[in-house]
């Protein structure tokens, strides 16, 4: 089945969204939609998959003119979206969420559940999706639930899958596993719009490319002569540097000491087990692992949050295991948190409350008991800008900016004090690539000046990338150790001890 | 050089404050003006299927605008009601600003008012400029401490404030009703429950008695207005402010940030509790004159209406505060009138506060009084 956009706009009040967008899509062929946050994919997808109607220009399915009234209408002419933040029902099984508002029912409307194991079973054996239809979903990792969802629009007979994101939450073996599956649909016949900002997984899996930008189509790739360079200059608009800029390596002393470190869950668990090593000043030390691993309660622990168990934690030779965030903070150590939005920022708070978020009781912002608010003001907007961070105002809510932006604000309120020691967790996660180098540059900054840098990343590039060192947490403990300044940079080694074999 | 004024330019732009935006007026004023009138039309239709006539049901609109406002004796009715519901509402706006739906406000009242006036009969020879401010104070004191308490156990347990602030408002129903009966409290030569009076130098003095001795208006209206402004310094210049609301629209972030919730949660409690006790030193020491069982009328209930209407906002909750006031003073109007039962302002005030929490059905209901929103703009719930 072919899909073909022609002149698709669609504006939300003076913004356009999307103006005049052309695109094929064809069956036996994934193709890939490369484009930064903003630049309109999703937009472009909702009208596709039935959510928004377009302002201008159609929709031709094998040629013919449709309209999509919802996203029944879609579903029912054969295109199934696959969203990035999945609709599964938790406590249901995988064949209930499958069947879940199309249930196969016997008489007087009874469920029909071994009909839809069937059913379910059979298109596991078709495209090789290997998933048992009686798990529940909520004890399933991510990257089968992501199957769950592939399996349901499958079910729902679409010949044309939009995949919105689909690796953002996979970890690297489930991103092999993933491209396995979707290259056995497009063997299939099935048509695939793969959307990402990913260049080097497009590259990998898509038959060819179109490229969004501004709510254009700005060009069209083809996966086996464009290169990484040439994409991301179509994305972002201006050339981009992939290569992280460092200076010479010239570590000091160590500014963060961990010995025998072991943290507890909430449920009692041995999450973090007796974890020891150094960070010395101008030294990035970057943490490898599949999520939940240990990282998130190391950091917590690292930064006050939680209390551990039992060991030792130093800060520039002081015993810092019981400070409070508060303290640390005030000693100079920088924490850029691993979820921006659950706990960087405060969505309904404007772009200068969250610049001094932790800082505000500071004499330079206040008097007495009071925000010294125009104080907070010059400050805010002086950084915002040296930042980068794109707003119209320091007085816009934080919720309105872009995730970049939204990260930018956190790194500029971490960075933009006299700091010691930074530990950024997930600092990247779902950035377009200008604030991604954006990022990287700042914290190469932050290391160039002599602090102790601790990164943690699930993105085996950043961490191969940025690190001088790597560590590599499995199961809680350090089961690897690489140093990256000699020169050898084996990702496969890492990839390995990652995954939990003994390097 | 000229970079240097360039980058100053720059900055200098993202310091200023766009003008309010045309949804923030449409949240802010329209809806709430919408839903009053959608609330007293249905409160019209009411009456209608219960039976009353339309002239009487006009007479009772016209008794409840007179009521309210239609004279000074009316106005000084508004005012006098609308006091204590703008106190304590001011007091759990804080709470909500903090993310602690405090449903505990009549019980505090009824402490904190107890509270002032066995100051106020226990110290009769003070002079006025001392007794007065001490029991205000002995009211919110004590409103603050008995908020306190769902405090602590929310900071210590995890025990959920809703739950446990109506535990400890039927606690102190039973506490005053007890204590009232009590020696030292009951008033000399009573068999029933009530307090003995509150000496004439502990009273919030009538400010209109000299026009009409049948003019309640009280001086507490001078607190009122003091307290609307401090608690606007309170959540939106002050230190403990900035916790407050960043504790309660993100606690994890603010936690992230160093602020240590438990503290503020037993705080802005406390301070929730201390405007409640406020709000009931107000009535026995400017209307009551002494406390008897459920002195407060449930203004601690309805101050959370107020406070919901005003949208947590203090300069919203007093004017919340009026229209509440109003209502009530209207209310009683309509009753010698019309002889409509006060009951329908309490199936006004429940209407009102239905459209307000639920701003899409207003816009529903009112297509042309709002811009159109872009599919991008849904993001009220």
């Amino acid at each position: 089945m072919d899909v073909e956009l022609r002149g698709l706009t669609k504006r939300f009040g003076k913004v356009v969204a999307n103006n005049g967008v052309n695109l094929k899509i064809r069956g036996g062929e994934v193709l890939g939609l490369l484009g930064e946050n903003g630049a309109g994919k999703s937009t472009m997808m909702n009208m596709l998959s039935g959510l928004y109607s377009p302002d201008e220009g159609e929709i031709l399915i094998d040629g013919k003119p449709v309209v999509f009234e919802g996203p029944g209408d879609a579903i029912a002419a054969g295109i199934g979206m696959v969203h990035q933040h999945f609709m599964l029902v938790p406590v249901f099984t995988v064949a209930e969420n499958v069947v879940l508002g199309v249930e196969p029912t016997k008489a007087l409307d009874y469920l029909d559940l071994n009909a839809a194991r069937r059913q379910v079973r059979e298109i596991e054996e078709t495209y090789g999706l290997e998933v048992d239809p009686d798990d529940l979903i909520e004890n399933l990792p991510v990257g089968i639930q992501q199957r769950v969802e592939i399996i349901k629009v499958l079910f729902r007979s679409a010949d044309v899958l939009i995949l919105d994101e689909p690796t953002a939450v996979l970890t690297p073996q489930e991103v092999e596993d993933f491209f396995k599956i979707v290259r056995a649909l497009r063997d299939a016949g099935k048509a695939l719009v793969f959307i990402t900002h990913k260049l080097g997984e497009i590259l990998e899996i898509a038959d060819r490319i179109s490229v969004l930008r501004a709510g254009q189509i700005v060009g069209e790739g083809d996966p086996k002569t464009s290169s990484p360079a040439e994409l991301a200059e179509m994305m972002v608009g201006r050339p981009v540097n992939f290569a992280v800029q460092k200076t010479a390596f010239a570590p000091g002393a160590p500014v963060l000491s961990v010995q025998n470190l072991s943290v507890l869950n909430e449920a009692d668990e041995r999450v973090v087990d007796r974890v020891s090593f150094d960070v010395q000043s101008g030294e990035v030390v970057g943490i490898a692992g599949v999520q939940g691993n240990g990282q998130s309660e190391l950091i917590e622990a690292l930064t006050g949050l939680r209390t551990s168990a039992s060991g030792t934690v130093a800060f520039e030779g002081r015993d810092v295991t019981r400070a409070s965030p508060r303290d640390l903070h005030a000693m100079g150590v920088a924490h850029i948190p691993e979820d921006r939005l659950r706990s960087g920022i405060i969505t309904s708070f404007t772009v200068a409350e969250n610049m001094v978020l932790d800082s505000y009781y500071d004499d330079r912002f206040s008097n007495g008991p009071q925000v010294d608010w125009p104080a907070v003001n010059q400050w805010a907007a002086k950084y915002a800008h040296e930042f980068d961070v794109r707003t119209p105002s320091i007085f816009q809510l934080a919720g309105n900016l872009s995730g970049g932006n939204q990260q930018k604000l956190v790194v500029a309120r971490e960075l933009s004090r006299d700091t010691k020691l930074v530990i950024a967790s997930q600092p990247t996660r779902g950035l377009d690539v200008g604030s991604i180098e954006y990022i990287h540059s700042r914290l190469m900054a932050a290391r160039a000046e002599g602090d102790g840098v601790l990164i943690v990343s699930s993105e085996l590039d950043e961490i191969m990338g940025l690190s001088d060192r790597i560590l590599v947490m499995f199961k809680g403990r350090i089961v690897a150790e690489f140093d990256a300044t000699s020169g050898v940079r084996d990702r496969a080694r890492v990839g390995l001890a990652m995954a939990g074999e003994a390097a | 050089m000229t970079d240097r004024v360039n980058i100053n330019e720059e900055i200098q732009k993202l310091m200023v404050r766009s003008v309010r935006g045309r949804s923030e007026f449409e949240d802010l004023v329209v809806v709430p003006v919408f839903a009053v009138i959608v609330a007293l039309f249905l409160g019209a239709l009411t009456m209608l299927a219960t039976g009353v006539d339309l002239p009487t049901i006009g007479r009772s609109f016209v008794a409840l605008a007179v009521g309210s406002v239609g004279s000074l004796n009316a106005i000084s009715e508004t005012l006098t009601a609308a006091a204590p519901l703008t106190l304590a509402g001011l007091g759990l706006a804080i709470g909500f600003r903090t993310g602690l739906f405090n449903i505990g406000a009549e019980g505090q009242l009824l402490m904190g008012g107890l509270a002032a006036v066995i100051f106020g009969f226990s110290f009769p020879n003070l002079p006025f400029l001392v007794l007065m401010p001490m029991c205000l104070v002995a009211g919110a004191l004590v409103g603050a401490l008995y908020a306190a308490i769902a405090g602590f156990l929310k900071a210590t347990t995890g025990a959920h404030e809703v739950i446990s602030t109506i535990m400890l408002n039927l606690i102190s129903f039973r506490l005053l009703d007890y204590m009232l009966r009590l020696d030292w409290i009951q008033k000399e030569g009573r068999a029933d429950p009530i307090s003995k009076s509150v000496p004439d130098n502990a009273e919030l003095p009538r400010l209109l008695e000299f026009l009409d001795p049948n003019l309640r208006l009280h001086a507490g209206i001078f607190l009122v207005i003091a307290a609307v402004f401090f608690v606007h310094w309170l959540l939106f210049k002050s230190k403990i402010g900035f916790e407050f609301r960043a504790s309660g629209e993100n606690p994890d972030a603010a936690r992230y940030a160093g602020i240590r919730s438990s503290l503020i949660i037993v705080a802005a409690m406390a301070t929730a509790g201390a405007f409640a006790g406020l709000a009931g030193a107000n009535q026995v020491l400017g209307v009551l004159d002494r406390a008897s069982p459920g002195f407060s009328a449930a203004i601690g209930f309805d101050a959370i209406a107020v406070a919901l209407l005003g949208r947590s906002h203090p300069y919203g909750v007093a004017l919340a505060g009026l229209l509440f006031g109003a209502l009530e003073a209207g209310g009683r109007q309509m009753q010698v009138d019309a002889g409509v039962s006060i009951d329908l302002i309490g199936i006004i005030q429940a209407l009102i506060i239905v459209f307000i929490a639920a701003p899409l059905l207003v816009r529903a209901i009112f297509p042309w009084g709002f811009r159109k929103q872009g599919s991008n703009g849904g993001g009220e719930a």
